[in-house]
């Protein structure tokens, strides 16, 4: 049931791969890789798609990455609405594109694609644990 | 082309902001148009594929409910489901079905009465509509994934918000021409990019509105088409293809990739290319997926759909005209419903009937490119006369 505690709120409670939130916890932000045959998985995965195996490795996403693109949220769904406006953006670390959000002190006039972010694990006022990309 | 598959009637409801009756009843008015449209009783409807996104019903499994107030009971019945390319979807099942001999007539009939459900109810679904175990819990939503899509199309290709706005403002000029659609005034590109944002950088007049409508298209094999109908549109080519829910999994933000799938797949069974296509019906739930949409399709090479909308070449009198009935962004995008009413102005204007909407010259081939999700799904139709 850890799995409940991702992110602003939460859609789903049971995962295989729910280790990610004791990793969020320890202040890392970790992907799956195949053991068996190396593929790297964002978000992670219990299983491999591409050989079948379900024998993986966590590994870190860490150092500086770009982002890749971004919208700023004027709006927002159903449990969200005190956080607007919020920045919903992707980037890419050494290859793994990670999707999450931007941090909300960066000026909107400094943020661009293609920007260095690095990435960096938050725990909000309810305990909810998150991740956002942030300046590098 | 092989003439094997035709559609021989087409019919849509009015697109409307909240429908004054059920769902059944919203189903009929498009099945009464595409019945008398073809000529045919409830009796001749072989089989029938329902297509709606179920979140918004509050009928369980309305394809029955559907079909028997349609009259179509004891043939059988069933939903597809892609959101908002369902009713194309649909459409592929029903080629399918005649094509391999299962079945005469299909009808494929779509709706949707988004106002069923409450706004505050809607404002919940919405949170759930990308991968809700990775993307939902940072509070997502589809004109953002769309947004991201623009902005990483601006940074690759040098398009712009003043583009996205010609966009809507084309879609305005041709929605006030149709009586069917829910937006009917025409606004100026100027006024579209004074709006509010609604996420960067999508303003409020880059968003179709949310509706009410239906759609029905009657598919029949080649003997009953001939039968029937004086003017059969025939299918040439039909694609499909999907992409992955999760962002993180696309190969890049400024297209997609399921749509560029489908259109290959479409004109390689049709045999033609993009430059055969004479007026085509595009998937703009947004102004950007419009200008993707070009791309995809081949009418501009990437990066050069913005050139398209500069010179005014995607209007009526230009080298490809496109939503000339005033796209989903002037309709409305009644989700279920869409892919049929794209597909019946496509089918009228294949017929020389779409009135003040009609591109002159008697087109030969058209374009149908109706998208489910940030293109999650994808389904090109290719119909010619
Ligand atoms: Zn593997």
């Amino acid at each position: 049931m850890s799995f409940k505690k991702f992110g602003r709120k939460s859609f789903a409670s049971q995962t295989k791969v729910d280790a990610f939130i004791d990793y969020l916890e320890k202040g890392e932000v970790r992907g799956t890789q195949c053991k068996s045959c190396g593929t790297k998985f964002f978000p992670p995965r219990a299983d491999c798609d591409q050989c079948l195996s379900n024998d993986m490795d966590w590994f870190k996403i860490e150092g500086v990455g770009t982002l890749v693109t971004y919208t700023k949220q004027g709006f927002a769904p159903t449990g969200f609405e005190k956080d607007v406006p919020y920045t919903t953006a992707m980037a890419i670390f050494d290859g793994v594109q990670i999707f999450g959000r931007l941090d909300g002190s960066i000026p909107d006039d400094e943020v661009a694609i293609g920007m260095n972010v690095g990435v960096r694990t938050l725990q909000y006022d309810d305990g909810q644990l998150s991740y956002e990309f942030i300046k590098a | 082309m092989s003439k094997d598959v035709a559609i021989i009637g087409v019919g849509q409801s009015y697109f409307t902001r909240e429908y004054p009756g059920s769902i059944r009843e919203l189903a009929f008015d498009a099945w009464r148009e595409a019945a008398q449209d073809a000529g045919i009783t409830a009796k001749d409807i072989s089989a029938s594929v329902i297509c709606s996104a179920p979140e918004y019903d509050a009928q369980r499994s309305p394809a029955g409910v559907i079909s028997e107030y349609l009259g179509f009971v004891p043939a059988p019945t069933f939903a597809i489901e892609s959101v908002c390319s369902s009713s194309t979807s649909g459409l592929r099942a029903a080629y399918s079905m005649v094509k391999a001999g299962l079945h005469d007539i299909v009808a494929v009939v779509g709706f949707q009465k988004m106002s069923e459900i409450t706004s505050a109810d809607s404002q919940e679904r919405m949170g759930r509509g990308s991968d809700i175990q990775w993307e939902s819990p940072f509070g997502t939503m589809m004109p953002g994934y769309y947004a991201s899509h623009a902005q990483a199309h601006f940074k690759q290709y040098g398009s712009t918000e003043r583009d996205l706005a010609m966009i809507r403002a084309k879609s305005t000029k041709y929605g006030a021409l149709n009586d069917r659609a829910v937006y009917r005034k025409v606004v100026t590109v100027e006024e579209c990019l004074a709006k509010p944002v609604v996420t960067s950088p999508l303003k409020v007049f880059d968003c179709c509105g949310n509706a009410d409508g239906s759609s029905c298209v009657i598919v029949a094999n080649a003997d009953r088409a001939k039968e029937l109908c004086k003017k059969p549109v025939w299918f040439m080519g039909l694609g499909s293809g999907s992409a992955s829910v999760t962002l993180t999994g696309r190969s890049n933000c400024y297209g997609l990739t399921a749509a560029m799938k489908a259109a290959q797949d479409a004109y390689a069974m049709a045999g033609i290319t993009a430059q055969d296509v004479k007026v085509a019906e595009v998937h703009d739930c947004f102004t950007i997926a419009e200008l993707m949409a070009y791309e995809a399709l081949g009418f501009a090479e990437l990066g050069k759909g913005v050139e398209l909308v500069r010179e005014g070449q995607n209007e009526i009198g230009g080298k490809i005209p496109v939503n000339v009935d005033g796209g989903l962004l002037s309709k409305g995008h009644p989700i279920g419903a869409t892919g049929g009413s794209q597909v019946r102005t496509i089918v009228l204007q294949l017929r020389d009937e779409a009135g003040p909407m009609q591109v002159p010259g008697q087109p030969e081939i058209g374009l149908v490119h109706n998208v489910g999700g940030v293109g999650l799904y994808a389904n090109v139709t290719i119909l010619g006369r």
